[in-house]
C-alpha cells in the first residue's frame, strides 16, 4: 500500500504528476486551480527527475507548449479552469487533429464570461462535443473524489498514449478544493528516450534519422479527399474508445424504482440522496459516468427497461440530461435538476425534484 | 577553337556547388521571386554544414511556410498560426540537447503570435527563430501585415497604409533586441548573391548559439513577395531596397560577443 495522506484535489493532481513520471507541465493561473501549478513550483521536481514545468503567458501559450511536447513524445499536461479552457480549444483542436496525445484537467467554474469562481459543471457540452472547430472528440475522465483525481493522471496518459489522443480530467472547484484522504501511488520514473522510441518512435518528432523518413506533427491535409480519410481513420478511433473505453459506477440499481445520472460532485451530492429516498421507502439507483465521453449511453438504455423515470443531476442548465435523453429515446420520462451560478444542491433537494418532477408528476 | 562538349565540364573536379541532401526534391510552392526558397536553402545547408539532420526540430508556421516541412527533410511540427514559439518553447525544454528553431512571417510573427514571440524570447528560450518579413500576408491573398509599411497598398488596405487608420509598422525585432533574455538579434536579407551570404552567416550564428545556451537568437529576414507586391521579382528586389530597408534597416541590432 502506497502512502496515505490528507490532500486537496488539485494539489493532488500536482502530486500525481510527479509520481506519475509526467516529462512537463506547462500552466497559467486561475482560480478555482492554481494551486496545481504552486504546488509543482515549490516541490521543484525538476532538480529530482528533469520535469519541466512552465508558466506560460496565457493559456493559449500552455495548450501550444503541450502540442510541442507531445510532439516529442513526452507526457506533458496542463490545468486550468473554465474560461482558460475555452482559450485553449484551438489548441486542443489542433491536438486532436493531429493526434498528440496529452492531458488537460478542467476545474470547472460558473460561467458564461468570467462568471464566478464557485463549483460549477457548466462546462460538460464544451468538454464531451469536441469543443473546438471540427469533428473531434476528447477522452473525458470525471473524478468523484480526490483518490480519482489521483488515480485519473495516470489513467488519463495511460489511455491518451494508447489512443494518440488528447484526454481530459473534467473536475470542478468542489473536488478541486476540498481535502480528502488519498492512497499516493509509488513514484515511477519518467520515460528513458528508448521507451518513448518504443512507444512512440513511429510518429514522435525527436530528430530524423538517417533510417527513417522526417516525423511531421500536422493537421493540415489540403486536398479533401486525405481530410476525408483522416476524418474517417478518427472517427474509427473514436467508435473504438466508445466500444472499449466507456467507464461508470452503479449504486444501487439493482432493485431502483427510479434512476439518478450524475457525475463528479453532483454523483457525491446524489448518492447520499439515494440513501436518504431509500430511507424514505423511495426506490432510487444512481449510475455515475466515470468517463463522461465516451458516454455509457448503452448500460442507461438498458436501466431505461427497468426504471420509472431518470432524473439527470448537473451543477448547470442542463447539459448531460440530453446524452441521457438521447439514450433513453423517448421510452421513460427524463428529467432535470441543477443549481448553477456556483450554487450546490443539497442531497434533500434532489430527493424534492424526483418527488415533483418525476413520482408526483406520473 | 577546341572541340567543346558539355561532358567536358560535368566532372566530379569541377563540381564547386551542389544541393544539399537535407532539401528535398519536392517542387516548391513559392511564387517566382519569393524569398522562401533562398532561405529554406540555408537552413538545409547549415543543418546539413553541422551535421545536425537528426538533432533538429522545426516548427513551422501557419503562412507561406506552412509547408516548410515539405522541404526541408528533417522533422517538423507544424503550429497553429502565431503559437511556434510556444511549440518550441517546450520542445527545447524538453529535449536541450537537440537544436529548435521556429520559422515565422509577419502575420504569424509580429500580429497574432506577438505574445508567444515576446514571452519566448523575455524568458530566452535556447531557440532559434527566422523572421521573414514582407510586410504583406501572402498565403491569404495580399493582406495588411503589422509590418506593411505606410502608403503601401494591400487588399486591406486598398488606398494604402494610413497611420490613423491603420497604426504604423510594427518594428517588432527592435522591441525584441530589448528583452534581456535575447543575445543574438540581425536583420538580414536575401536579395543578391552577398546578401545571401550574410544572411547564412547569421543563421548559422543563430544555430551555433543554442550551444552557448545564452538566450534566443533572432534572425529576420526581410523579404519580398512578388504576388502580393504586384511586381516582378527584378522589381520586388528593387522596391525592397529602396523602401524596406529605410523602415527595416540591414545589419546586426544586438551581439553578445
Amino acid at each position: 500500500m502506497g502512502e496515505l495522506k490528507l490532500m486537496k484535489g488539485n494539489e493532488v493532481i500536482a502530486e500525481a504528476a510527479i509520481r506519475f513520471g509526467c516529462d512537463g507541465y506547462f500552466g497559467y493561473p486561475i482560480t478555482p486551480q492554481s494551486e496545481i501549478m504552486e504546488t509543482l513550483m515549490l516541490r521543484k521536481p525538476w532538480e529530482d527527475s528533469g520535469m519541466v514545468v512552465v508558466q506560460a503567458e496565457s493559456e493559449v501559450a500552455s495548450i501550444n507548449m503541450l502540442y510541442g511536447g507531445a510532439a516529442c513524445g513526452k507526457r506533458v499536461m496542463t490545468s486550468s479552469s473554465s474560461p482558460g479552457l475555452s482559450l485553449m480549444l484551438e489548441g486542443i483542436s489542433y491536438l486532436a487533429g493531429a493526434e498528440l496525445p496529452c492531458l488537460i484537467v478542467n476545474v470547472v467554474r460558473g460561467g458564461p464570461g468570467l462568471g464566478t469562481i464557485q463549483p460549477s459543471q457548466a462546462d460538460y457540452n464544451q468538454a464531451t462535443k469536441g469543443g473546438g472547430h471540427g469533428d473531434y472528440q476528447t477522452l473525458v475522465l470525471a473524478p468523484s473524489s480526490v483518490q480519482e483525481m489521483h488515480d485519473f493522471v495516470e489513467l488519463g496518459f495511460d489511455l491518451a498514449f494508447k489512443y494518440r489522443i488528447p484526454a481530459l480530467i473534467l473536475t470542478d472547484g468542489v473536488i478541486g478544493q476540498m481535502m480528502e484522504k488519498v492512497v499516493l501511488s509509488e513514484h515511477k520514473p519518467r520515460w528513458t528516450d528508448e521507451e518513448i522510441q518504443k512507444i512512440s518512435g513511429d510518429w514522435a518528432t525527436t530528430g530524423k534519422k538517417k533510417s527513417r523518413d522526417r516525423h511531421i506533427a500536422t493537421s493540415l491535409h489540403l486536398v479533401s479527399e486525405n481530410q476525408e480519410a483522416h476524418n474517417h481513420k478518427l472517427q474509427a478511433k473514436y467508435r473504438k474508445i466508445e466500444e472499449v473505453e466507456t467507464r461508470y459506477e452503479e449504486f444501487m440499481t439493482e432493485d431502483a424504482d427510479y434512476l439518478i445520472v450524475a457525475y463528479g460532485s453532483s454523483a457525491r451530492i446524489s448518492r447520499k440522496a439515494v440513501q436518504l429516498a431509500r430511507a424514505n421507502g423511495i426506490k432510487v439507483g444512481l449510475l455515475r459516468p466515470i468517463t463522461v465521453w465516451p458516454f455509457p449511453t448503452l448500460r442507461i438504455q438498458n436501466l431505461a427497461e427497468k426504471v420509472k423515470g431518470i432524473l439527470s443531476v448537473e451543477m448547470s442548465a442542463g447539459q448531460m440530461v440530453i446524452d441521457v435523453k438521447l439514450a433513453v429515446n423517448g421510452k421513460i420520462p427524463v428529467e432535470h435538476y441543477g443549481r448553477y451560478g456556483g450554487i450546490i444542491p443539497s442531497p434533500g433537494e434532489v430527493i424534492e425534484a424526483l418527488k415533483q418532477k418525476l413520482i408526483e408528476g406520473k | 577553337m577546341a572541340n567543346f562538349d558539355i561532358k567536358s565540364i560535368i566532372k566530379e573536379e569541377n563540381k564547386i556547388y551542389s544541393k544539399s541532401p537535407v532539401l528535398t526534391d519536392k517542387e516548391m510552392h513559392y511564387c517566382p521571386g519569393c524569398s522562401h526558397g533562398v532561405v529554406h536553402k540555408l537552413v538545409a545547408e547549415i543543418i546539413d554544414e553541422m551535421d545536425i539532420q537528426d538533432k533538429t526540430i522545426g516548427v513551422s508556421p501557419v503562412g507561406c511556410a506552412v509547408l516548410a516541412y515539405d522541404y526541408i527533410d528533417i522533422d517538423w511540427q507544424q503550429a497553429a498560426h502565431g503559437r511556434a514559439p510556444a511549440l518550441a518553447t517546450a520542445t527545447k525544454r524538453l529535449m536541450p540537447e537537440k537544436y529548435v528553431f521556429t520559422y515565422q512571417g509577419d502575420g504569424d510573427l509580429a500580429s497574432i503570435g506577438t505574445a508567444e514571440i515576446m514571452h519566448a524570447c523575455n524568458r530566452g528560450e535556447n531557440i532559434t527563430v527566422i523572421f521573414i518579413n514582407n510586410a504583406i500576408y501572402g498565403m491569404t491573398g495580399g493582406q495588411m501585415a503589422p509590418t506593411t509599411l505606410l502608403g503601401m497598398k494591400t487588399s486591406t488596405s486598398p488606398y494604402g497604409r494610413e497611420a490613423e487608420l491603420h497604426g504604423h509598422p510594427l518594428k517588432i525585432t527592435e522591441l525584441i533586441a530589448q528583452l534581456p533574455g535575447v543575445d543574438y538579434v540581425t536583420r538580414q536579407s536575401v536579395q543578391n548573391a552577398a546578401a545571401v551570404r550574410k544572411a547564412k552567416k547569421a543563421i548559422k550564428k543563430g544555430f551555433e548559439n543554442q550551444n552557448k545556451k545564452k538566450g534566443t537568437s533572432f534572425i529576420e529576414i526581410v523579404a519580398t513577395c512578388s504576388s502580393g507586391w504586384k511586381l516582378s521579382p527584378v522589381d520586388s528586389n528593387k522596391w525592397m531596397e529602396d523602401n524596406m530597408f529605410i523602415n527595416y534597416p540591414i545589419g546586426d541590432i544586438k551581439v553578445n560577443d
